[in-house]
């Protein structure tokens, strides 16, 4: 079972969090920032798994993470899951998140968090892996992106113009900045 | 109206979306707070209006804000109105809302049961999946119970997509539901081999984490997920069927040896490491449970550990860590092999990364020997002297810690060299564990008693120097040491060299800074070295009195500043003392002689206690511990205080030992000797071993200590530290020397051979040759004398995943195939009498799972329904129903019995069949162990999970269930009960209200009767026959499935001292009714009864006999023969029986609607009689109850003392019964459509009157 996924940014920032088992939002808070402690002061070549989380979990969990660019993915997972299956499944969700985005970057998870959310539950469902296979996890998202635009999406076209009326006094935005090598490929681990 | 929706469409525009909200956080970073706190305000504007669009918007910013940590539970009524949107795209937003805050508390939670209905049913797959997503994450139990029928259908749904969420969500539906595991795993083992591989690998998802929790009750499966193993290209399906059969075979030695060899086949082939990687594991947890000596294996361990280590020695730091992990595995039933590879893992204690350095140190654990213990351990000092970061830092204290004190310290051979080690780990700066260090120190100074010279001397100079230790404040958590310094110390101040130098430091005024708890530990032994000193004194030379006096003027100066102290304890402590040293003052000016009598304030030895010891005694007899001792307990009385009143005895000693007596010294003598005779008596009391019951100052026994002297006067690096090192140099010599003379011992044949002493000193040697410096008598942790040596006192109770500890091979009764339903939702099932049952034992369920073994009565409760819908389902169900009467039947059986009966084909046998034809074959011996786990498994087979599950059936699949449970209560000695519960009308009015369009036929009656006083326990086992071997009962039932079939369930118990083998079942078989036998058996031939019977044990096992008529009762002769086995001689005896078949036992309980019920009487195809009871005294509602027990029928309505009853034959008779009572007189009125056979049912229902 995953206990918990989590995303966040090299400063501890969430972008995403997803919980399969209850905490209160400040438990929450407390567990991103233990976590977040615990994983960003790993160099980049060392294991992906960390034991000693004592917020989340207890012995039975581990951390499985990976680290891409400015992006922290972390799975909480416990004993029945396969640690080296996880990795791929984190690689498996980033590389769709890759498709659905196309080039994802950090802002993409910022700006469009309920996308990221819609894709993820493509992917794992309570806690339990649902489906592997990209193409299909891309195929469902798209249709489900389809059926939202045949209905007319969330906010239609004159909302859209409106905020950017709204914007125009505001900073410029920050220009969108590539996560880079986000195909990473899992050494010595052949694709599922 | 339309102006409004124009105007709302305006407002939209200027609301903020995510987008915005986003942008404008990171606009405002220096006032963010303040910034969403107005964004909050706007959400709660927009949450007003009516607009679904402006509400979704809003609850999907509010997403976004749960996220940053923000509480948004006070929108949830909001979120449930998003959900419920039409739209697709508002909908999606509202239940992901809901999954990120909604939680078991949440309460709105209970509105969106006809919602999640509504959207599960929805023609668009979408809306079905965002509600099973969404569901999924925030499930509660009565969301389960609600919804569980409705998933349950939407795993057969045409779409695959729709059909594995379904499946994965079970899981949760389980967990919070367990009543639904059993009617549902069927369908969900037909998912096993859906055609879909996503849908395929969700159901091995949920029953591997099911098998996880429980494996035992997933043995069956195991061909099955063979079959699964050997066929499936999926790595994820593969993984977890390999991480399943890890857990499977601790369990079944058999199945391990099975898999082997197709496990050794993926390990070569497989390219994936994630795979190969879990071969290896599931490798070893078959070896781990085939350990005890299969040499033919070694193979196996060798390429698992010779796989691990290429894992290990690979680049990737996360095949590394994990082949690090699988080695730690291995480690445990065969360290040998593992430690062939030790240098490759004291390498990976030097890698950068953590947590390879962590799994590194578990792994040195196992890897210590008696020759390489210290060399490790001084290779783990250096890391703790480099390891930056306290973390690890304590990671290597408490593995070195772990490492020495491993089984009773076995390892170490020179407790010199441990004491100085655990010294020198003092000098670590902010630890936590300075507690350990200090409980190791006592622990060792206690148990090992040739230690506690070189120990106290040792602490006297960390005494001494404690300013080193608490110099700092950070350094605070290793101050815990100087309580076991202070301690060891005090208690063994005849080892002392100066004790008045230690006693001053005790005194000195840093002192109190230290912790309370440690004060007053300080304080109570310088009373002990006082009294040491005192008596020293006054042996010695009269001169030296002047010490005394000294010392005495000491205590008197400085304890002033411990009366003082803030911490009751040391305040306590410090003026008891001080009065003390006063008083003594005062005697010792008149020149009279107290040091013998202030020693005897100390007097006696402390034993170390096992830390289970006081939960170990047992209860005596006649000792009820929930009883009041005093009557009348007085409200004040807190519940604590009780067992202190009980156990005052025990804890006597205790007290006192601290306790500083005004009375006069002879008093306490005299109450020390009565006390004393009292404890010799005493079976509670912990007694001491008989050295330590010598005085205080008897030496403990050193001098029958062969070994050499350690030299202490070797000077000390630090001062006060001694270095462990070079222990380590001297214990090298002694083993050389040792060596050396062991030569000449052999070359004179045998020396004296000493046996070794004392009990925790320890296991054969024979790779070492090294003998310990200290033949060390370690005194054993005392437990009390009769204490019961079971260890399952570690079992949580509250383990949700107990809860789902159901027996699955059980066949289901029909009346579970379809999970209850509460009928106050609009469901198109009617509603039934069962409902108001159902639900109010779910409340109770939790509470009675884990009474079960203790439940006297096997609650039971029949219900029926009638349902618009069943014919339907009845038709998916068919061919489900077609495998599984006979599997489930004979896979019940491998719970109970070592292996299936050969009579009935299915698939407990073929699960037998299976592993038997494991490449090595099954030696006999391992014929026992299925069984040994049997009675493990057999109090949990769930005798309630049956009725726990509210039915729901149809008159003609219904197949009893009771009998089912007599049967496992039976071997329980527990008496099933009939309790029926009455049937609230009132309520059942209500829903029909409610729901006038759910077919409303209400006319539903069933068992009515609510009773206080219990019915007599019936069984439905009846004595077959018995001699002075062997007792038989007898069941007969009906088979639901086949119309022509009848199963005999005899319970052998054997009686004699011998074991029963070889026992042979045969009956004559008759024109009507004949014994099934194996395939290819001649019609005389006998049948095995497929188990042996130790002395005292019974078992089950069943027959099958074909039946052609069953109008008439039959009586079969048959005979068991067996061969009784004793120690000196083994005889054949057989025993004859007659088998009666009655014609209630081709009844099966059916439950029947009054309105079916009623047409059935008016069709007018029933022929009648009648028959009269008389002299009946017992209650109607025992009667009734006694006929569904015994003649399989079931109440279709009561009305005050008239019944209608209800039953069908195998070959689908109806039998119909109106029973009235009137003044101990009842009469029954019976309609069937076969005479002759009603005539029997009648004569036999008389008879069972009779002889009541």
């Amino acid at each position: 079972m995953i206990k918990a996924i989590l995303i966040f940014n090299n400063h501890g920032k969430p972008r995403l969090i997803r919980f399969y088992q209850y905490f209160a939002e400040d438990m929450q808070q407390q567990i991103i920032r233990e976590t977040f402690h615990l994983v960003s002061k790993r160099d980049d070549n060392v294991c992906n798994f960390l034991e000693g989380g004592s917020l989340i979990g207890g012995s039975d969990y581990k951390l499985i993470y990976r680290h891409y660019a400015t992006l922290y993915f972390v799975f909480c997972v416990d004993s029945s899951e396969s640690e080296l299956g996880i990795l791929d499944l984190i690689q498996v969700f980033v590389e769709t998140l890759d498709k659905c985005f196309e080039n994802v970057c950090e802002l993409d998870l910022i700006f469009h968090m309920d996308k990221v959310h819609y894709i993820l539950q493509e992917v794992v469902m309570g806690g339990m892996v649902l489906e592997t296979n990209m193409n299909e996890i891309v195929a469902q998202v798209e249709l489900q992106t389809r059926m939202e635009k045949s209905e007319g999406g969330l906010s239609a076209a004159p909302a859209r113009a409106v905020s950017a009326v709204k914007n125009m006094n505001l900073p410029e935005i920050p220009r969108n900045i590539n996560i880079g090598d986000i195909n990473i490929k899992v050494p010595n681990l052949s694709p599922f | 109206m339309a102006l409004k929706i124009v105007k709302g469409s305006i407002d939209r525009i200027f609301d903020k979306n995510l987008q915005d909200l986003v942008r404008g956080i990171r606009n405002h970073k220096e006032e963010e707070a303040k910034y969403i706190s107005t964004c909050i305000d706007e959400i709660k504007q927009e949450l007003k209006q009516d607009n679904i669009a402006v509400k979704a918007n809003a609850v999907c910013k509010l997403t976004y804000l749960q996220m940053l940590g923000y509480d948004v539970s006070w929108a949830a009524f909001n979120i449930v109105e998003v959900m419920s949107s039409s739209k697709f795209t508002y909908k999606r937003i509202g239940y992901i809302a809901a999954s990120q805050c909604f939680h078991e508390g949440t309460d709105v939670i209970m509105l969106t049961t006809n919602q999640i209905r509504k959207d599960l049913s929805s023609p668009s797959q979408y809306d079905t999946g965002v509600a099973l997503t969404g569901l999924s994450c925030f499930v509660t139990p009565d969301l389960a119970r609600d919804l569980a029928n409705d998933i349950m259908t939407l795993m057969s749904h045409t779409k695959p997509y729709i059909r594995k969420k379904a499946v994965l969500i079970m899981y949760k539906v389980f967990l919070k539901y367990p009543e639904s595991l059993r009617p549902a795993f069927p369908r969900l083992k037909e998912k096993l081999e859906d055609p879909d591989p996503g849908v395929q690998s969700a159901a091995v998802n949920v029953i591997c984490e099911l098998a996880r929790r429980n494996p035992k009750n997933y043995l069956s499966l195991a061909p099955l997920f063979f079959k699964l193993m050997t066929s499936s290209t999926n790595n994820w399906v593969l993984i977890k069927i390999i991480k399943l059969f890890g857990a499977l075979t601790p369990l079944e030695p058999r199945l391990g040896k099975k898999l082997i060899e197709p496990l050794t086949n993926l390990i070569h082939s497989t390219s994936a490491m994630s795979l190969l990687y879990e071969c290896v594991n599931t490798v070893i947890a078959v070896l781990i449970s085939l350990s005890s000596g299969m040499p033919n294996h070694s193979a196996s361990i060798q390429l698992c550990v010779q796989k691990l280590r290429i894992l290990i020695e690979d680049s990737d730091q996360n095949l590394k860590y994990l082949g690090l992990l699988a080695m730690s595995k291995i480690l445990k039933t065969h360290p040998k092999s593992v430690q062939s590879h030790k240098d490759l893992i004291l390498l990976c204690l030097d890698d950068k990364d953590e947590s390879i350095r962590l799994r590194a140190l578990d792994l040195l654990y196992g890897m210590v020997s008696k020759k390489n213990l210290m060399e490790i351990v001084k290779k783990l000092m250096l890391h703790v002297d480099k390891a930056e970061g306290t973390t690890y830092r304590d990671e290597l204290l408490t593995k070195i810690i772990d490492i020495c004190s491993q089984s009773n310290y076995q390892y170490i051979t020179n407790f010199e060299w441990y004491v100085s080690i655990l010294v020198e780990l003092t000098r670590l700066e902010g630890t936590r564990h300075g507690h350990l260090i200090a409980s190791q120190m006592l622990d060792v100074s206690i148990r090992v008693k040739a230690i506690r010279a070189f120990a106290v001397a040792q602490m006297a100079t960390l005494l001494d120097n404690a300013h080193l230790l608490t110099g700092n404040a950070q350094r605070n958590g290793i101050c815990e040491v100087l309580y076991a310094a202070a301690w060891i110390c005090g208690e063994f101040s005849e080892h002392l060299e100066d004790p008045v130098q230690t006693l001053e430091a005790l005194l000195r005024p840093r002192v109190s800074t230290l912790p309370g708890h440690i004060q007053a530990v300080y304080m109570q032994n310088a009373a002990k070295l006082f009294a040491a000193v005192l008596c020293g004194q006054e042996g010695g030379a009269p001169a030296s009195s002047e010490t005394a006096q000294e010392i005495s003027q000491l205590l008197i100066d400085r304890l002033p500043l411990f009366v003082q102290s803030a911490d009751l304890e040391v305040q306590e402590r410090a003026s008891c003392v001080l009065q003390l040293v006063k008083y003594i003052q005062k005697l010792r000016l008149k020149e009279v002689q107290v040091g013998e009598e202030v020693t005897a304030l100390f007097s006696g030895e402390l034993n170390p206690v096992a830390p289970k010891a006081q939960k170990k005694v047992p209860v005596p007899e006649g000792l009820d511990l929930d009883a009041w001792i005093n009557e009348a307990p007085s409200e004040s009385e807190s519940e604590d205080e009780k067992p202190r009143a009980v156990f005052t005895e025990e804890e006597e000693p205790r007290y006192t030992r601290t306790r500083h007596p005004e009375a006069d010294e002879k008093e306490l003598a005299k109450r020390r000797e009565a006390r004393k005779k009292e404890q010799a008596n005493n079976p509670f009391y912990i007694k001491a071993s008989p050295t330590s019951q010598k005085g205080y100052q008897d030496a403990p026994g050193v001098e029958h200590i062969p070994v050499v002297q350690i030299d202490l006067s070797v000077p000390l690096k630090v001062p006060g530290m001694s270095s462990s090192d070079q222990y380590v140099k001297m214990e090298e010599e002694r083993r050389q020397k040792n060596k050396a003379e062991k030569k000449k011992k052999d070359k004179k044949k045998k020396g004296d051979k000493r046996g070794r002493r004392g009990r925790g000193d320890l296991g054969p040697e024979s790779e070492e040759d090294i003998t310990p410096a200290h033949m060390v008598d370690i005194v054993t942790e005392e437990m009390p004398e009769n204490a019961l040596p079971s260890d399952d006192d570690d079992k949580d109770p509250n383990d949700p995943y107990r809860a789902l500890d159901i027996d699955l091979d059980r066949p289901l009764a029909d009346s579970e195939k379809k999970l209850p339903v509460r009928t106050h939702r609009p469901l198109e099932s009617p509603k039934s009498p069962g409902d108001e049952e159902g639900r109010g034992r779910v409340l109770e369920e939790p509470k009675k799972k884990g009474k079960k073994d203790k439940r006297e009565n096997v609650k039971e409760e029949k219900k029926e329904r009638k349902k618009s819908k069943e014919d339907k389902k009845k038709k998916k169900h068919k061919h489900e129903r077609g495998e599984e009467p006979g599997e489930a039947d004979q896979s019940g059986e491998l719970t109970e019995a070592a292996a299936p009966p050969s009579s009935t084909a299915g698939e407990a046998s073929d699960l037998d069949f299976w592993l038997s034809s494991a490449p090595t074959g099954p030696p006999k011996t391992q014929e026992a162990e299925p069984a040994a786990a049997a009675p493990g498994s057999a109090p949990k087979t769930t005798p309630d999970s049956a009725p726990g599950l509210a039915p729901a059936s149809e008159p003609e699949e219904s197949k009893d269930t009771e009998p089912e449970e007599a049967k496992s209560s039976k071997h329980k000695k527990k008496k099933p009960k009939r309790e029926k519960e009455k049937k609230k009308k009132k309520k059942h009015h209500h829903h029909h209200h409610h729901h006038g369009d759910a077919g409303g036929d209400e006319s539903v009656q069933n068992g009515t009767v609510e009773e206080e006083e219990p019915l007599c326990p019936m069984s439905n086992y009846i004595l077959l026959a018995e001699n002075s071997y062997i007792k038989m009962m007898c069941d007969i039932q009906g088979n639901l499935q086949d119309g022509s079939q009848v199963v005999v369930s005899i319970i052998f118990e054997n009686k004699s001292d011998g074991f029963l083998k070889s026992m042979e079942f045969n009956v004559l078989d008759s024109l009507n009714t004949k014994l099934q036998r194996p395939e290819g058996a001649g019609p005389h031939d006998c049948v095995t009864v497929p188990f042996q019977l130790p002395p005292g044990v019974s078992n089950e096992a069943r027959f099958v006999f074909s039946v052609q008529s069953i109008v008439m009762p039959q009586k079969l002769k048959g005979t068991i023969t067996f061969i009784v086995k004793s120690e000196d001689s083994s005889t054949h005896e057989k025993l004859d029986f007659k088998l009666h078949f009655t014609c209630s036992s081709y009844l099966i309980t059916t439950p029947c609607y009054s309105d079916a019920y009623a047409k059935l009487l008016e069709s007018g195809d029933l022929k009648g009689s009648s028959v009269r009871l008389e002299g009946i005294s017992m209650p109607f509602h025992h009667l009734l109850a006694m006929i569904c027990f015994h003649h399989h029928f079931s109440v279709v309505e009561r009305i005050d003392s008239c019944a209608s009853m209800y039953s069908r034959s195998i070959q689908g008779h109806h039998v119909c019964l109106l029973v009235k009572t009137v003044d101990q007189t009842v009469s029954i009125d019976a309609k069937c459509d076969e005479s002759s056979l009603l005539g029997n049912v009648l004569d036999e229902i008389k008879l069972t009157f009779s002889q009541c």
